[in-house]
């Protein structure tokens, strides 16, 4: 987690010549210029889906979401039309949103948690093949989801198991498929804990699981948030996992494949797409925006994910 | 208030929507409790282990559970996949012909060009922006906002993403009011309106686009970062000697920042490899905008070939692992220079 943002330096300007300082002034001021251009072209699509969702269907449909400025409509029904259920086949988007946290919450606590004993245990306890082993955890980033699909549906539909389409299934997929890099944020994290720190615990006459529990956890409590974060974000914004392995029927399938099927056949009812697709990205956005220190700090530790 | 009856009304028209929606949830609590009970009947067991061989048993109980899982569900399936991928369905031995079939068959060969397409231009855009935006914005006032809009794009899932796009391009027949604002653009421009989704070639690129608007954001954090890294002695030995801002980029800066570089290019290459969501949403693969991510999805899942998705899956491991090879030996080069 070295790689952390680093505080602003504030630096003094220095003293200079009247002509230098005047340039300098110009080409921050192209600087400024392109920077806001940048930045508004960035909004601007997100923007436009926001406000569109909150107008009604016959303006939606008959004039663009900037005539709002010179004449506002406002209406909450879009919202209300996907998230009660309007007929048999299509249920409530709601019903959707509450499979999402029942698919996160689970598949997020289990990965961290079980990676976070790995990585102590690779970190601390000295054992034969350590480092190989924990080579070999760390190649597996390598390992493109897509590899371990068909065979681990497979797995699933062993009639011992039996769980294919389950939310077991799919919270096993997303805790298998988020280990490795998981392990590996946690590990580099927890191998920096200073060795003092250990050995005192140790002579204290603590063992592993004392220390992991008293000292190595309340000590990585800023990496474990940024690996929370991290995996939340991965899980609740997932369609693959969540297609392949929850089979798609409103008992168990998540918000963002509901979403992904309006787009396909609903693609002209741009008033349900648009707040669908509001409410798919509004908690992702709440946790960016309160979070967003511990998202940048795991993206820094993470930009190695592969 | 009649928005909130309108719901709650909408939603009770499913009696037991409540009832179902609560045991759900329930479910999901009792597998964290019960997940967290054994955990901490793990750690129980690994505190009283018999003092003979106790570092062994805790060792055992810290990281088998990992182990076992990637063993099974990472390891084992990919081995699984690899075989499939030079079997035919039935199970035989087919040597390389589903990979034969993946190259020569006119569909695949779209597909292969997208996904070229795909990994060329959104790492190089992503980067360029990322950069010229980091760069811009470093040290002025309101970093942090114009960080946060640029960013953004990251927390949103590549469906919201595809179809905040979606609506971007939407089209309307010429004369009818346009609703996206592009084709508003163009049609201001005195144009008349584009099929930007489904006119091929150039749909491959307005796909894409989505892909770059969301790496942008971690090209920008990731550098940013860096350039707060470079040391300011050097940028103002630099800047005494006369260095334009141009040069002081060109000679300080980037230098600096290579290592950096480096890791965000390759690391949006890999999830650009990989990236299936957007192509699925916004298109299904329907007019030539296929990639491979997304053939693998359809021809494992949706038509019943699974060899040939199999086959496809071991091409994205193989495009894949000499990039991040390449990316590890790089950090590791710049872990021992600093």
């Amino acid at each position: 987690m070295s790689a952390a943002v680093a505080p602003e330096p504030t630096v003094a300007a220095p003293p200079e010549g009247k002509t230098k300082r005047v340039k300098k002034r110009l080409t921050s001021r192209t600087a400024t210029f392109f920077a806001i251009l940048i930045a508004t072209l960035w909004t601007i699509p997100t923007f436009g889906l926001f406000i569109s969702s909150f107008r009604p269907r016959q303006d939606i449909n008959n004039s663009g979401w900037w005539t709002m400025i010179t004449n506002p409509s406002f209406t909450f029904d879009n919202y209300v039309t996907v998230l009660s259920s309007s007929g048999a086949s299509s249920a409530s988007l709601g019903v959707y949103f509450v499979n999402s946290i029942v698919i996160t919450l689970p598949a997020v606590v289990f990965p961290v948690t079980l990676a976070l004993m790995a990585a102590y245990a690779f970190a601390w306890i000295p054992f034969k093949g350590s480092s190989w082993l924990f080579v070999l955890v760390f190649a597996l980033q390598i390992v493109p989801l897509q590899m371990a699909l068909i065979p681990l549906l497979k797995i699933f539909n062993y009639p011992w198991l039996d769980i294919g389409g389950t939310f077991p299934a799919v919270w096993i997929a997303h805790t298998i498929f988020g280990l490795p890099l998981q392990i590996f944020l946690l590990h580099n994290f927890i191998s920096e804990i200073p060795r003092d720190v250990m050995e005192a615990a140790k002579v204290d006459g603590a063992n592993h699981a004392q220390i992991f529990r008293r000292v190595v956890i309340p000590l990585s409590v800023p990496a474990i948030a940024s690996m929370v974060i991290f995996q939340f974000l991965w899980v609740w914004n997932d369609l693959l996992v969540a297609l392949v392995f929850s089979g798609g029927t409103a008992k168990t399938a998540p918000i963002t494949q509901r979403v992904a099927e309006f787009a396909g056949t609903r693609g002209n009812q741009w008033e349900l797409l648009t707040s669908a697709a509001f409410i798919a990205t509004i908690v992702p956005l709440i946790v960016f925006f309160a979070l967003q220190r511990y998202f940048v700090r795991g993206l820094l530790a993470g930009s190695t994910k592969g | 208030m009649t928005v909130l009856a309108d719901l709650s009304a909408g939603m009770l028209r499913t009696e037991s929507f409540w009832i179902d929606q609560g045991s759900k949830l329930g479910f999901a609590a009792i597998a964290i409790v019960v997940f967290l009970a054994i955990v901490g009947l793990v750690m129980f067991l690994a505190d009283n282990a018999p003092k003979r061989g106790r570092d062994v048993i805790q060792l055992l109980l810290f990281v088998a559970p990992a182990l076992l899982l990637l063993a099974a569900g990472m390891i084992w399936p990919a081995l699984q996949t690899i075989w499939q991928s030079v079997t035919s369905k039935a199970g035989e031995f087919v040597g390389l012909d589903n990979f034969v079939t993946i190259f020569t068959d006119p569909t695949m060969q779209v597909v292969m060009r997208n996904t070229i397409v795909w990994v060329i231009f959104v790492p190089t855009f992503s980067t360029i922006v990322g950069l010229a935006y980091a760069l811009f914005i470093d040290r002025s006032r309101g970093e942090k906002i114009l960080k946060s809009l640029v960013f953004m794009p990251m927390a949103i899932s590549f469906v919201g993403a595809s179809i905040i796009w979606g609506f971007m391009y939407t089209y309307r027949s010429e004369g009818f009011p346009q609703i996206g604002l592009l084709n508003q653009i163009l049609v201001w421009l005195g144009l008349s309106p584009y099929q930007f989704v489904e006119t091929p070639p150039w749909n491959t690129f307005f796909l894409l686009v989505v892909m770059a608007w969301i790496q942008t954001g971690f090209a920008m954090v990731v550098l940013s970062a860096a350039i707060k890294g470079v040391p300011a002695e050097i940028v103002e030995a630099a800047e005494l000697d006369g260095a334009t801002a141009w040069q002081r980029f060109l000679n300080v800066t980037l230098p600096w920042i290579r290592g950096s570089l480096v890791v965000v290019v390759t690391t949006i290459t890999i999830s650009t490899l990989k990236v299936f969501d957007i192509v699925r949403t916004m298109t299904g693969g329907q007019y030539n905008t296929s990639v491979v991510a997304n053939e693998m999805y359809t021809r494992a899942f949706r038509l019943n070939q699974p060899e040939i998705g199999a086959a496809l899956a071991v091409l994205l491991f193989v495009l894949v692992l000499p990039i991040v090879v390449y990316n590890i030996r790089v950090l590791r080069a710049h872990k021992e220079a600093h």
